[in-house]
């Protein structure tokens, strides 16, 4: 599942080793070639094959989710490989190693289009990691599909090469928003805690919360920032619990952040009634295991994807990808969902054209037309954002991680509310 | 105000103890053998997995499994100095240092990829989410007994330097190599087991971290070592005692700040460090002092 799509902001611990360390760092750690494909890594007939190139953090702060993304290419190429390919041409991947680092990632992507001369590019994982790999596509003139730089700090740019297949990550709480503008005003929460990390993804679908519910009459009891790069986060999570704020909306980014709020909340004997954190109990397993399965009861987050998705696309990639890797569908992390679907976006616009292209690319997708995804459709405004892609709101309740919101989806259940107590 | 300055302050001493645990090994290599280990965060991360391969495997308590994670931390300590430390020789010896415990950290924590995955871990116990109530407010078990153990640790290491015969070949080793050397101390035996040593407390550190925060991966180790190398930089490098004072003393303030603003107590973290160091250039414990003692 989705853990987060930012980024931590620096490694900063090894500033002072010196130019040699950093050296070192870079050599040990980055540039690892993997051609992907899957079962696609050769050229196939006359016609050449169409390389692809992306940088995904492998290693690094962001190895859970550049792994998760590194296997949704390459999932998504071996499934259009299967079917002969894009434009008769099978598709090659060259995925290089940014080792979750700004500077890497940057480096990789001119290597990339620079001297190994890719035919496309495709992004790479997290809002912070994007921004900069999208300026140097943009500069030698990329499209640059992604799927995982949703933040304003990627579309600030305003870079014309940008676009982003998933939902704008400001947009991800907006079915929670609603739910509580629809509930009768004696039983909404009275008061909120806002506490969100330092970071691009986090920050603001929180702000953007805390400032449709506060003219609902809901109080910030507590708003602050925390940075996102400590080793522990006992003590704000402690503030939270001593402001009793009847909501608490957790802007976090994984798994630790939410599981150590979590106990913190439970050491302090404090309950919320409502309890959403952006990122972390999307993580399944994971998740559940880090802070106790019963625990996660009625702890909710927002997401956009989800293996039991009704969408046709959806349900045809899960039966494939189960098919290919064994397991289950619950497996299936959101990241593959979202890699997969940049694929899919490019095979169709491309396809689309009958050329590989990147400024006809770039024109086609500002042109306005609808593409499918196994996410939903997906449509961009001028800045690159999917203005069709939907917001969900997912729930544990006992056990079983299920759609709640938005209320009037076929596919939610009904709300878990007020949360339970901690189950110790 | 008053019901969240004294819980900080409780918070800080608390939490402190466990920073300690984690940098208590680190001044002491620093102390010995003139390096700084880099390493140290990775290591704490090491032992938080024999920790968990223990509590989630075995079923063995957190606390009891030192009995074993100490030991094998003890033994990593030795193999990693036979390999890597003991080679680095002249006048080069502590910069290579540097990169040799960064490739250390490198190496460990791609092994920690392979072995565990990228997914989270946690320590989990019955009292890890338990707390008393004191005075109003609840402190939880599990900062409780880590800070104990803190106490017990910084101990048996100050025992073991200034009431044996080893900590006799280990102090006059910090204070002058070349005369240990003369006066018929094997240093690089003292050194070798200094390092097993430090890296063996780092086990305790380890299951602290472990079970303090909200869950760890490979990659942990780098917000540690920052703070890490803080700590003992303000307790004097090379102090024991030192490493526990600083460490209560920076978390204390750092959570202090943090109920105006989590940002600013990061920051005031690290200021706290360079205004000690201004007055105290040598730390709270410095170098001179101790090897003075």
């Amino acid at each position: 599942m989705r853990p987060h799509r930012s980024h931590r902001a620096h490694r900063v611990p090894f500033i002072g080793l010196g130019v040699a360390a950093v050296a070192l760092a870079a050599g040990c750690s980055s540039g690892t070639p993997s051609s992907g494909g899957g079962g696609g890594s050769s050229g196939g007939g006359s016609k050449p094959p169409l390389v692809i190139g992306a940088s995904l953090s492998l290693t690094g702060d962001f190895s859970a989710d550049g792994q998760a993304y590194q296997k949704g290419y390459e999932f998504w190429a071996a499934q259009v490989n299967q079917r002969g390919g894009i434009l008769g041409r099978k598709v090659q991947l060259k995925i290089l190693n940014d080792n979750s680092s700004t500077t890497q990632v940057v480096t990789n992507y001119q290597t990339l289009i620079s001297s190994d001369h890719v035919a496309l590019t495709f992004g790479p994982f997290s809002s912070l990691l994007t921004a900069p790999a999208a300026a140097v596509a943009h500069r030698y003139g990329y499209a640059f599909v992604e799927g995982a730089g949703g933040a304003a700090s990627v579309f600030s740019q305003q870079l014309n090469n940008v676009f982003d297949v998933s939902l704008p990550v400001a947009n991800e709480l907006d079915p929670f928003i609603a739910w509580i503008k629809s509930l009768p005003a004696a039983q909404r929460p009275a008061t909120a805690a806002f506490p969100m990390a330092n970071d691009p993804f986090a920050t603001p679908q929180v702000q953007r919360t805390q400032g449709q519910l506060q003219p609902l009459g809901v109080r910030a009891a507590y708003s602050r920032v925390f940075p996102e790069e400590v080793a522990d986060y006992k003590a704000p999570a402690d503030d939270v619990a001593a402001s009793k704020a009847q909501a608490v909306v957790l802007g976090s980014t994984d798994v630790p952040t939410v599981s150590a709020f979590m106990t913190a909340f439970e050491q302090q004997h404090y309950n919320p009634k409502i309890f959403v954190a952006a990122a972390g109990p999307d993580q399944g397993s994971a998740f559940t295991s880090a802070v106790g399965a019963k625990n996660a009861n009625g702890m909710m987050v927002p997401d956009a994807w989800y293996p039991g998705s009704t969408n046709k696309l959806s349900q045809t990639m899960v039966q494939a990808y189960v098919a290919r890797y064994g397991g289950s569908a619950s497996n299936i992390n959101a990241d593959i969902a979202e890699a997969y679907s940049v694929g899919e976006v490019v095979d169709q616009a491309v396809t689309h054209l009958g050329a590989v292209d990147n400024a006809k690319l770039i024109s086609y997708l500002h042109s306005g037309a609808t593409l499918q995804s196994v996410q939903g459709p997906v449509r961009f405004n001028p800045l690159g954002e999917n203005l069709v892609a939907t917001a969900y709101i997912f729930q544990w309740q006992n056990g079983s991680f299920v759609q709640v919101l938005p209320a009037n989806d076929p596919g939610s259940v009904k709300i878990l509310y007020p949360k339970p107590d901690w189950a110790g | 105000m008053a019901h969240q300055i004294y819980p900080a302050i409780a918070d800080g001493i608390l939490d402190g103890g466990v920073y300690a645990l984690m940098a208590v090994g680190l001044t002491l290599i620093f102390g010995v053998l003139d390096i700084i280990n880099v390493a140290q965060g990775i290591l704490v991360v090491i032992g938080g997995y024999l920790s968990y391969v223990l509590s989630a495997h075995l079923h063995i308590d957190l606390f009891l499994g030192l009995a074993i994670t100490i030991p094998a931390m003890f033994v990593l300590g030795l193999v990693i100095h036979t390999l890597v430390i003991r080679p680095l020789r002249g006048a080069e010896r502590t910069s290579m240092s540097l990169l040799a415990c960064f490739a250390v950290a490198i190496i460990a924590e791609g092994t920690l990829y392979w072995i565990f995955g990228s997914n989270v871990v946690t320590l989990s116990a019955s009292y890890v989410r338990a707390s008393i109530k004191v005075a109003g407010f609840y402190i939880s078990d599990i900062y409780l007994y880590c800070f104990a153990l803190a106490l017990v640790a910084v101990t048996a290491i100050y025992l073991l330097l200034y009431r044996t015969r080893f900590g006799r070949a280990v102090r006059a080793t910090m204070q002058d190599r070349t005369a240990a050397r003369l006066v018929g101390i094997d240093v690089d035996r003292v050194a070798a087991l200094t390092f097993g040593i430090g890296v063996a407390v780092t086990a305790a550190g380890g299951m602290a971290y472990g079970a303090t925060s909200g869950g760890f991966t490979p990659n942990s180790g780098y917000d540690l070592i920052s703070r890490l190398l803080a700590i003992i930089i303000l307790g004097g490098l090379g102090s024991i005692g030192g490493a526990l004072i600083a460490a209560i003393f920076m978390i204390t303030v750092e959570s202090l700040v943090d109920i105006w603003s989590p940002n600013w107590a990061v920051v005031v973290f690290y200021a706290a460090l360079v205004i000690v160091l201004t007055v105290r250039p040598a730390g709270l414990f410095g170098r001179r002092e101790v090897r003075a003692q």
